[in-house]
């Protein structure tokens, strides 16, 4: 964003505030996102035209509408429209209509223009660049930042994305019911990808990369406000509540990583906690069991401990334990082995890892948890050399320097 | 980015209208995603002021005659940059009525060093 007007940043406000609402209302008109998203930047343009002589009208989501809707209908005219889509049109038009009210209900639109973002048809990458452009508001330029891409990379994906919808005619629905669960897992995966590469930016990254924490939030919580029957939607928001409310405790003054047993609990967001809790009270009220759930619960043990050694282990492990039958993973298992060892000891911990090693050959946090639980048992030899090994496996450079600074104070 | 913004009034009267239009904004933005907590701050008197002086704690509890007439509302926002949390700010004001609004950035885990 490169308009330096104070009116024309107003405006682009209210046009993102508007925005994931306007594309929903369009393309329930044309069934077709990617027209609609044209429409919906038409009538930015005629705002950006009109509104810093008028000012900003008392009902800018309806104005936006209504530009939108007499583009659609301009277009229509000049025969760029399809005839089914002059039928549905038909309906539309302000003479049959009340007047176009972006503030209505829009809930199901915007859940159907969820749908088609996330669909399969769209490689995961697309999937999240056309999310984040048409339910997040964001310009091409900003995702691009966040994801250290080029402007043009992304603009691509989008055409394609869009074009990819079109040509697989992908329909402007809720899926039927055989397909939603797996629909909407691929929802709730875009919406957890959005947040964990916000999570993973690192100091002196461009802002605009730990932003997408927010986003992603953002989404989660508008999701759950479509389909609140839905247990593992709750529990995303939780898993994603509860992490985002320690972001700002990962990183000491120095730029390094705390572990979350380091962490200093006080500064952790406490509202971010709340929410968090209660939207895992909500899951499990709903009976959920999922992944999102059971990884929510995990964090959520974290969460309630007020201090590191009031942390629930048992049950942590437990848990792990749970997730590792839903999603077997050597990586849930080295923490169960990790959370276990809190509980029985390090060397149970050190057996439990001795049987994951092969399967995570070249991990380097399995190396670094063998070099904790070797510390604890006064094997400081040895866990020297599963820090330095473990510092050779990573390819984070904070990490590698700290991996190594640990290994030389033993 | 977290914004906190405090709206004071001299209207100390919501009609009935007003105040469902201001129900329905709160509810939208709830669904947005982005209103995080909201409410209303009674009167300095509820409370009173406290001051730490060469450290030594006390304590006013008034009379703080001029807050009596003044509506004091809260919202903590979560919005992507500073003039969305205007546009919210406006929205809120042009249902509410004549008033003043201060908004203050919050820190947050997007901002940076805590």
């Amino acid at each position: 964003m490169t308009e330096p007007d104070p009116a024309h940043a107003a405006i682009r406000a209210v046009f993102r505030v508007e925005h994931a609402r306007l594309v929903a209302r369009v393309a329930r008109m044309v069934r077709d996102v990617g027209v609609a998203e044209e429409l919906a930047q038409d009538a930015l343009v005629a705002a950006l035209e009109t509104w810093p002589r008028d000012g900003i009208p008392a009902k800018p989501g309806a104005w936006l509408m209504t530009a939108a809707r007499r583009r659609a209908l301009n277009r229509l005219q000049r025969g760029r429209m399809v005839e089914r889509k002059h039928e549905e049109l038909g309906h539309m038009t302000p003479s049959h209509d009340d007047p176009p009210d972006l503030d209505d209900d829009v809930g199901d639109d915007l859940l159907r223009l969820m749908f088609v973002s996330c669909h399969p048809v769209l490689a995961p990458e697309a999937r999240v660049a056309l999310t984040l452009r048409l339910l997040g508001g964001l310009t091409t330029e900003e995702i691009a930042r966040a994801f250290l891409l080029t402007e043009s990379t992304i603009a691509q994906r989008i055409v394609r994305a869009k074009r990819a919808l079109a040509d697989a005619k992908v329909p402007f629905e809720v899926p039927p019911s055989a397909e939603r669960a797996a629909r909407l897992a691929s929802v709730c995966a875009v919406i957890y990808l959005v947040f964990n590469e916000g999570y993973s930016a690192s100091a002196g990254d461009d802002p605009m990369r730990p932003a997408l924490i927010e986003d992603a939030l953002r989404l989660g919580r508008v999701l759950a406000g479509l389909v609140p029957d839905e247990p593992e939607v709750h529990g995303l928001c939780a898993l994603m509540e509860l992490h985002a409310s320690r972001a700002g405790s990962r990183i000491d003054a120095h730029g390094e990583s705390v572990l979350l047993l380091d962490q200093n609990r006080a500064r952790w967001d406490h509202r971010l906690i709340r929410r968090g809790l209660e939207a895992l009270a909500r899951a499990q009220q709903l009976g959920g069991a999922g992944p999102y759930v059971l990884q929510a619960e995990i964090s959520a043990c974290h969460a309630r401990a007020l201090v590191a050694s009031e942390t629930d282990w048992p049950r942590i492990a437990e848990l792990y334990t749970a997730l590792a039958r839903l999603h077997p993973s050597p990586v849930i298992d080295l923490n169960r082995a990790m959370a276990i060892a809190m509980t029985e000891g390090p060397a149970a911990g050190l057996r439990l890892i001795d049987d994951i090693a092969p399967r995570l050959p070249r991990y380097p946090w399995l190396a670094a948890a063998r070099a904790d639980l070797l510390i604890k048992l006064d094997r400081r030899a040895e866990a020297v050399v599963e820090l330095q090994r473990a510092a050779e496996l990573t390819t984070n450079t904070h990490d590698r320097a700290q991996l190594l600074r640990r290994a030389a104070a033993l | 980015m977290r914004f906190l913004m405090t709206y004071t009034s001299k209207h100390n009267h919501h009609t009935p209208e007003k105040a469902a239009a201001i129900d329905k904004l709160v509810a939208d933005n709830v669904k947005a995603g982005i209103l995080l907590d909201t409410g209303a701050i009674l009167g300095l008197g509820t409370g009173g002021l406290g001051k730490l002086e060469d450290g030594k704690f006390m304590m006013s509890d008034g009379p703080f005659p001029e807050t009596k007439e003044l509506i004091v509302g809260y919202a903590i926002v979560q919005v992507r940059d500073r003039a969305e949390a205007v546009e919210h700010a406006r929205r809120f004001m042009m249902i509410a009525g004549d008033g003043e609004c201060e908004i203050r950035q919050l820190m947050g885990p997007s901002d940076g060093t805590p």
